[in-house]
């Protein structure tokens, strides 16, 4: 119980940085990604703060041996670059660019009603769902 | 134009990062916590639907409080094809812009660096097409 609190705490602060940031106005991120036009450099200083605030909290936390509330840290293991990675990033960037929505953003937006956001996070969710059985057909 | 404002967002989403990795142990990542719903272990689903309804709420009341209601300009179809893109890619990349941005750059991840370089890479290419390339519209 005292984990769900505090993951639901930890996504509010979340949620509230994207809406203060206005990564969840998709026209925001559209112009900071259109370096060849009107570009809009606000969003360099969200992940500037964000990466710059990981660097040196994340270091903190794991110095530790364990987590508060539960009984290890859950980390990626992965280490190779292969090609799931490289391709995956590449069609996230392109779904990215063409509405100007992350999922973090999208899931925001689709809570606070944004029909755009709404019919996004729907197909995000059947393309995700889609990913899921396609590998589940190989062997891993 | 507001910087302040930016920066403290993104100051605000690296700490709720941080909070959540010493309280649960977790990385906060969006896409991944949304694709590990998919599960019957209690515990396991409980802190992922706590950090998404979280998230909901705290991005809603600063929506509302900045009167914030912009939508995408991308049409209908565009916007289908743009959320199964997003669904698909970052399910099979293993992460998102919280994912590999935020939570792998935080880590000095070499995989999530590659995964920054190659999804912002086209996602500027992708814009500089719809924007500036004659006849193409989204």
């Amino acid at each position: 119980m005292t984990r769900w609190l505090a993951a639901l705490l930890a996504g509010a602060v979340f949620g509230a940085g994207l809406a203060l940031s206005r990564m969840t106005d998709p026209n925001i991120v559209l112009g900071f990604l259109d370096v060849a036009g009107d570009f809009d450099p606000r969003l360099a200083f969200v992940l500037a703060g964000a990466v710059v605030t990981t660097l040196i909290a994340f270091r903190l936390v794991l110095r530790r041996g364990r987590p508060w509330l539960a009984d290890r840290f859950r980390l990626p293991l992965a280490r190779t670059i292969d090609p799931p990675l490289v391709v995956g990033a590449l069609l996230f960037g392109v779904g990215w660019g063409l509405a100007g929505y992350c999922p973090g953003p999208a899931l925001v937006g689709a809570a606070a009603g944004v029909d755009s956001a709404l019919i996004f996070v729907a197909a995000m969710l059947a393309g995700s769902l889609l990913q899921g059985m396609t590998s589940r057909g190989r062997a891993t | 134009m507001n910087f302040g404002s930016a920066l403290a967002g993104g100051v605000l989403i690296g700490l709720a990062a941080a909070a959540l990795l010493l309280f649960n142990g977790r990385i906060a990542g969006i896409s991944g916590i949304v694709n590990g719903l998919a599960t019957k272990d209690r515990d396991e689903l409980g802190w992922r639907i706590a950090f998404l309804l979280g998230l909901a709420g705290g991005g809603v009341l600063v929506m509302k409080l900045t009167g914030q209601a912009s939508a995408s300009p991308a049409s209908l179809p565009v916007l289908l094809l743009a959320g199964l893109l997003v669904g698909f890619g970052t399910r099979l990349g293993s992460g998102c812009t919280s994912g590999h941005g935020v939570c792998g750059l935080g880590r000095l991840s070499l995989r999530s660096l590659v995964a920054v370089i190659a999804f912002m890479a086209a996602a500027i290419l992708t814009v500089y097409v719809i924007r500036h390339v004659p006849g193409a519209t989204a």
